[in-house]
């Protein structure tokens, strides 16, 4: 830290902290201190402070410590001739800021429970967005798991020009980076500009408009505290964790932009606490040597084209640009991007016309690769808001391809397509649905663009196994039903073949690490009739990653001996894991939730938890915020259960597993289930009642309690009585 | 005219005696006023030619044999060297530089022994006064000592520690505890050697044994036992000497200070505390700053009372308190030059017995405190262990009665400069990431990123066979520009701290850019005071917390590191550069080397012990010269590290990040 930066970040300490003490003794005053306060829907508290000292302020007396311990490590001003030394006390101070600033926010939403909006979307009035709440968090740090976001830019200020600024956001985007934005330059606020230059904003497109001034930096970096508690295993108050986990594996940095102030300078201590540099347009001091951030500490002078570029060289961060030959900007950040409304020039699908997509596997002598043929009208011959009927079919041939991973390479056409600005992609196979933006159709893109996408991003993330990709493109509708009954005919071949593989019939099983990267002990063993928890790899999946990674992530694992048919247990499994969680894993039961359950990473889909007094487990999803029977929400569940730990009691799993014959087979399987959140029992109301159905019950999902029924287990029990639900018959769960 | 030259040429003349202006100005006086110094008994008396290069034997009354090298060594066929009894100069040069081991680790580790002995008083609520100041170090030491702390109440850990402290002493088996502390692999080469102390009297007892007559009579046996009872000095009497230091008087945390005779006020009661025990001086602190004290000093007509430190004893205020240090070992006599000490108060170790003579020149009181320390003449107040803040007052009080008596040869140099001290080895740990961050890792990044090339221990006395301070700045000059850190204790210390070269400023004016950037991120000095002699501990923890934060090395002899001791004088320095040699450090010392007169033991010494211990000595009298032996040494240890190169960045991607390791 130079001594200009320490002396101004103490500055700024001591103006915010003075401030804050003052609102909160008027505030105390108004309300008392029983009064509840804190952001809403989240199982952190005010997450720094709770991440850091572990005290959880529910109640503005509960402030009155936290307030205390900052005096206590606010240290004295920097004395201009012979100080003492700074570093150290900076950084303390940039912590305390970063608590008080906080109980500032947290008493915000108390006075003003309308300042901020809730959800991930802006409106046309108010484009403060605030604490991401726990389902946001989840959702979203599920991309910094699987690396779809390497990191965030938290940026304080705002650059020159709304033009500026949007090339800014735009190659943030590009570099699939999340936008934390907060704070203003001379009354001007990057969100803002945003707004005005047209672009859509939110966390859907990874702009995200925090606050308007510059607290905001907590609701970026209580977004990383929540992060390492939520996926990194880190306990509440473990502050070295805490921090150390966000310097190692978050990948953020904060990008100042105008007049760097005393209380800018404090915040941005705060920050280098957790490892994430400064990059400044202004001539402040650097701070060049290394240690609490990875590589230099603050950076400036900085021009704005080289801004981008400058802050992930200095975080250390590798990234991946996807160049693909077509008209429109192309990344993950573009994904969530929505077409709506006046802006659809063309949409195809969504039940107003069929869309399907379709791939098949050729051989190499009938493949031109990089053809790419449009048969039907083009977008350009269509007027803006039609609606026409899209069939994409992919002909791929390799010398390593197998018919098994087709269904792979059809999945991502989802995820590919809506990579690019300006389209909107939902579903897949004969239910897809697109729209494509007139924004898009401005800037030159043309149907066999969709081509195009595929062709050069399937070689990118699959050249391993595939060489020829050719792509065919309808808008006829003869062509267009021809392919959805070829397709369909196909479709009904794979899901038999995959449905008939059993955990028994294969001697091969699949580890995913791919969460290793943030909870490092976790390992998923993925089988035939087991997906990994997150739901994004089945069996399938896994086996065709190792064919294109032959390193990565998704190893073959030798189930070998069978040591507990009914628990799932195999020796050569327990060797793997043993080996792969360094040690920290020696064992784990594939359908138990009783007796050493899979670790769970984080990034899981559901958590199912035993219920004693039912005698049965529930299972609750990740997009649920309700309170559930075992007395915790889901947020609050993940927190216990999460982090690459084994806890008896507790498993993480898919949505899909749900409906597996090997679902907690040890313990009973599906019969078990007694409670599920409603909406998620709708969704898979038919798949229980056949699964059910096996083991002879007839409407088991009418036998499910859900949050309508009761959030407790005395509420819920009675009616289980009432419907004969089977595990109340069962042997005790707790002896099993 | 005349008068004018002669002052020229004896400033000139003072300035061959000392760099520090201060003194010299004192010197001057000290001729004007007739008083008789160790500057002048050093030009009057040559050191013994024959001791001072090991060769005389006087271990029985055969001898004295004395065995000097032969003036001009006739090419392969030396005669061999043999005393009375026939033994070897090898042998008799070992004994001889082991023997100043044991002399200096007896002092060392009998200091830690009252340390200990008091902090089991105070821990039993004894000492009014005196109790537990920093709980979490207590609570690491009796981590250390294997104490099952879960349900136990301070006061009963303090004491439990206390008595588990003080057995180290006695101890007969087992190895001493701290040695654990150190990295495994330097555990290892001490448990391959045979190295690990069974408790401190022992090895001192045993190596005493072993240089009698006709006993140990192979070179490399006795500086192995020489090891021994060093490290039983470093890693024993000196490390619990700091902790329990550190746990009833608080870990130094930094703090400004100031340094020079111009730290006296000719117009209050002038004390200094003199020597190396803080047991006393801490109460000394606490009794100056009575309001009954200070009443009766103003009675007196003083305005107040100022208290200053000498030699360690003032280190250990100045970490603690900010206490202003009055000088360095070779200043002590020209404090009392100035004629404003109205009382001079001494514990143990490097006080001369010229003070006393001195004395007897102005009105000064020397006053000796320890029953260990008397000086034939002086006043003895005794340290009241049961009672100190009693004794402190007493003290007081005799150096506010004094004070009327002044004579009128009154003289302050102005010199003084302020300093920034306190870097203790938690408090650095502390500074380089703040509380929630705190760690190495800053520093160890740097060094490996190459903005500091490598650390430097510069630690010891001053002599008066060669310039005072000169050689300490000279050489700490070149290794800061250098870009090598310096870690500093002692009289080397203080004579930074008169040279300006303990403020943060100084990274500017004399650091390497490397260096200086990293001293302007922290905001520290590129010199870190870290305490008295006895605090060489100390950079040995800190040494062993570089090792442990890792990316260099596993063990303290691969650091980019080295040892110097420039102006030594004290058995104590032999002994503290044994245990940096014995603990894999490079230790160079300047002045001269007491085993010259043996080339076998002192290729042992500086080549062979290397290959068993990853330490070794070396002896240069030029300080520049010195600064480029430990920046060859430093550059050695970065090739065999692959730091010698500049690092490349390295861009972590998501399967890089799988690969970490979890926290």
């Amino acid at each position: 830290m130079s001594k200009i930066i320490a002396s101004a970040a103490i500055r700024g300490a001591h103006k915010i902290i003075t401030r804050v003490e003052k609102k909160y003794k008027e505030v105390l005053e108004k309300y008392g201190p029983n009064q509840e306060i804190g952001f809403p829907d989240t199982a952190y508290y005010l997450p720094i402070i709770y991440g850091i000292t572990g005290i959880p302020v529910k109640t503005l007396g509960d402030c009155q410590r936290v307030l205390r311990r900052c005096r206590e490590i606010l240290p004295p001003a920097v004395k201009e001739q012979h100080h003492l030394p700074y570093l150290a006390p900076a950084l303390d101070a940039g912590m305390a800021t970063l608590w008080v600033e906080e109980i500032e926010e947290a008493i915000r939403y108390l006075e003003h429970p309308d300042f901020y909006l809730r959800g991930e979307e802006v409106t046309d009035n108010n484009i403060w967005l605030g604490a991401a709440d726990d389902v946001i968090m989840r959702k979203r740090g599920v991309e910094f798991v699987d690396g779809t976001a390497p990191g965030f830019a938290a940026i304080l200020g705002a650059p020159p020009s709304e033009e500026i600024a949007a090339k800014i956001a735009h190659e943030l985007q590009l570099k699939n980076l999340y936008v934390f934005m907060g704070s203003d330059n001379n009354g001007v606020r990057m969100s803002e500009q945003l707004v005005k230059a047209g672009v859509q904003i939110g966390w859907n497109t990874r702009l995200v408009s925090f606050g308007p001034n510059v607290n905001a930096a907590v609701f970026a970096l209580g977004f990383a505290t929540r992060a390492a508690m939520s996926f990194g295993g880190a306990k509440p108050g473990d502050f070295r964790k805490v921090l150390i986990y966000n310097k190692d594996r978050i990948f953020a940095f904060v990008l100042a932009m105008g007049f760097v102030s005393d209380e800018w300078y404090a915040n941005a201590a705060g920050a280098i606490n957790y490892g994430f540099p400064v990059i400044a347009d202004t001539p402040i001091p650097e701070v060049l040597p290394t240690g609490i951030c990875t590589y230099e500490h603050v950076i400036s002078n900085v021009p704005y084209e080289e801004m981008v570029q400058k802050a992930i060289e200095v975080r250390g961060l590798k990234v991946a640009v996807t160049e693909v030959p077509i008209p429109l900007a192309y990344g993950a950040a573009f994904e969530g991007e929505r077409v709506r409304g006046a802006d659809i020039h063309l949409e195809c699908g969504g039940g107003r016309s069929q869309m399907t997509e379709f791939s098949e596997m050729k051989n190499m002598n009938e493949v031109e690769d990089g053809k790419v043929e449009l048969f039907g009208p083009d977008i350009t011959d269509v007027p803006a808001g039609s609606r026409i009927p899209l069939g994409i079919y992919v002909m791929v041939a390799g010398r390593q391809m197998q018919e098994d991973f087709l269904p792979i390479l059809e999945r991502q056409i989802h995820h590919l397509i809506n990579y690019a600005q300006g389209l909107m992609h939902i579903g897949q196979r004969d239910v897809a649905w697109i729209r494509i933006a007139k924004q898009a159709v401005e800037k030159g893109f043309t149907l066999k663009d969709l081509g195009k996408i595929l062709h050069s991003m399937y070689h990118k993330d699959f050249g391993a196994i595939l060489d020829k990709v050719q792509v065919q493109i309808y808008t006829e509708e003869d062509k267009v039903k021809e392919l959805t009954q070829k397709a369909r005919h196909t479709f009904t071949i794979r899901d038999e073949r995959i449905a008939g593989m059993t955990d028994e019939t294969e001697e091969t099983y699949y580890s995913c690490t791919l969460c290793q990267s943030f909870a490092p002990s976790h390992v998923c063993v993925v089988t035939p009739e087991r997906t990994g928890l997150c739901g994004a790899y089945n069996w399938l999946d896994c086996k065709a990653s190792k064919e294109i990674n032959p390193t990565g992530p998704n190893q073959p694992i030798q189930k070998g001996e069978v040591i507990d048919a009914r628990l799932g247990k195999w020796n050569g499994v327990n060797d793997f894991l043993a080996r792969a969680s360094r040690g920290n894993v020696l064992e784990a039961s594939a359908y138990s939730i009783m007796v050493t359950p899979m670790t769970s990473c984080g990034c899981f889909e559901c958590i199912a938890a035993v219920l004693d007094q039912c005698n049965g487990v529930m299972t609750v999803d990740r997009d649920s915020s309700i309170d559930t029977p075992c007395g915790m929400k889901f947020t609050s569940l993940a927190g216990q259960v999460g982090g690459g730990k084994v806890t008896p009691g507790f498993v993480g799993h898919s949505k899909h597993y749900i409906t597996s014959k090997k679902f907690i087979n040890a313990e009973g399987g599906i019969k078990r289930l007694v409670w599920l959140p409603k909406a998620l029992k709708e969704t898979l109301r038919d798949k229980i009642n056949a699964r059910a159905k096996e083991l002879g019950i007839e409407n088991f999902a009418d036998m499910i309690a859900d949050e309508t029924v009761g959030i407790t287990q005395e509420e819920i029990l009675p009616w289980l009585k009432e419907k004969g639900h089977p595990a109340l018959s069962m042997e005790s769960i707790m002896n099993v | 005219m005349a008068d004018e030259m002669k002052k020229t040429k004896e400033e000139k003349v003072n300035s061959l005696l000392t760099v520090c202006e201060a003194s010299q100005e004192m010197i001057e006086k000290a001729k004007a006023d007739g008083v008789s110094l160790i500057f002048d008994r050093a030009e009057a008396m040559k050191p013994c030619p024959i001791g001072v290069e090991g060769s005389c034997c006087r271990t029985c009354a055969m001898g004295p044999c004395r065995l000097p090298a032969p003036k001009k060594k006739a090419e392969g066929e030396e005669k061999k060297r043999v005393g009375v009894c026939g033994a070897t100069i090898e042998t008799i040069t070992a004994r001889n530089f082991v023997r100043m081991i044991a002399g200096g680790s007896a002092s060392h580790s009998d200091h830690g022994r009252g340390v200990a002995e008091v902090f089991l008083l105070a821990a039993k609520g004894e000492i009014p006064g005196y109790g537990v100041k920093d709980v979490p170090k207590l609570l690491q030491l009796a981590l250390d000592f294997g104490i099952d702390i879960e349900d136990m109440e301070i006061e009963e850990i303090a004491i439990k520690v206390g008595e588990l402290a003080g057995a180290e002493w006695g101890k007969q088996e087992g190895g001493l505890v701290m040695m654990k502390r150190a990295p495994l692999k330097r555990q290892e080469i001490w448990r391959k050697y045979d190295l690990i102390p069974r408790g401190i009297d022992r090895e001192i007892v045993e190596l005493m044994h072993r240089t009698h007559m006709g006993v140990d009579q192979d070179y490399k046996n006795l500086i192995a036992q020489g090891s021994r009872a060093a490290l039983a000095d470093g890693w024993g009497g000196s490390m619990l000497a700091t902790e329990l230091q550190d746990i009833l008087f608080g870990t130094p945390v930094p703090i400004k200070g100031s340094i020079n005779l111009g730290v006296l006020k000719e117009d209050e009661i002038n004390i200094i505390v003199h020597g190396h025990d803080p047991l006393l001086s801490e109460m000394v602190v606490v009794a100056t700053q009575e309001p009954d004290m200070i009443a009766f000093a103003k009675s007196k007509g003083a305005k107040g009372i100022n208290l200053a430190g000498m030699c360690c004893t003032a280190n250990e205020i100045l970490m603690r308190h900010g206490i202003p240090i009055a000088g360095n070992f070779l200043q002590q006599e020209l404090a009392i030059v100035t004629g404003v000490i109205d009382a001079m108060v001494v514990d143990v170790q490097c006080e001369m017995q010229s003070i006393h003579d001195v004395a007897q020149c102005y009105h000064t009181e020397i006053i000796t405190t320890s029953p260990k320390a008397k000086i034939s003449g002086a006043r003895h107040i005794q340290f009241e262990e049961h009672n100190p803040l009693e004794t402190a007052k007493e003290i007081v009080r005799a150096a506010i009665e004094n004070f009327p008596k002044r004579t009128s040869k009154i003289k302050i140099p102005g010199q003084k400069c302020d300093t920034v001290v306190g870097f203790a080895h938690e408090t650095i740990n502390y500074l380089l990431g703040g509380m929630f961050r705190a760690s190495y890792k800053p520093l160890n990044d740097n060094i490996i990123g190459g903005r500091i090339r490598g650390i430097a221990g510069v630690v010891g006395c001053n002599n008066a066979r060669t310039v005072h301070d000169q050689a300490h700045l000279t050489l700490i000059k070149e290794l800061i520009k250098n870009d090598v850190i310096v870690l500093s204790t002692g009289c080397s210390a203080m004579a930074c701290g008169k040279a300006g070269l303990l403020l943060p400023e100084a990274a500017a004016q004399y650091a390497g850019s490397g260096l200086a950037e990293v001293c302007e991120a922290v905001g520290i000095p590129p010199v870190l005071h870290m305490g008295s002699c006895v605090d060489n501990s100390r950079i040995l923890i800190a040494a062993t917390a570089v090792v442990k934060e890792g990316g260099l090395g596993d063990d303290i002899s691969d650091l980019p590191a080295a040892g110097c001791a420039p102006e030594w004088m004290s058995e104590k320095a032999v002994a503290i550069g044994q245990y940096f040699v014995a603990s894999g450090v490079y230790t160079i010392f300047g002045t001269t080397f007491p085993t010259v007169g043996c080339d076998v033991l002192t290729e042992y010494l500086f080549k062979g012990l290397e290959q068993e211990v990853g330490g070794m000595w070396d002896f240069a009298t030029d300080p520049i010269e010195m600064a480029k032996k430990m920046i060859t040494h430093i550059d050695k240890k970065r090739k065999a590290l692959g730091i010698d190169k500049a690092r490349e960045r390295v861009l972590y991607d998501m399967a890089m990040r799988r690969e970490l390791e979890a926290v």
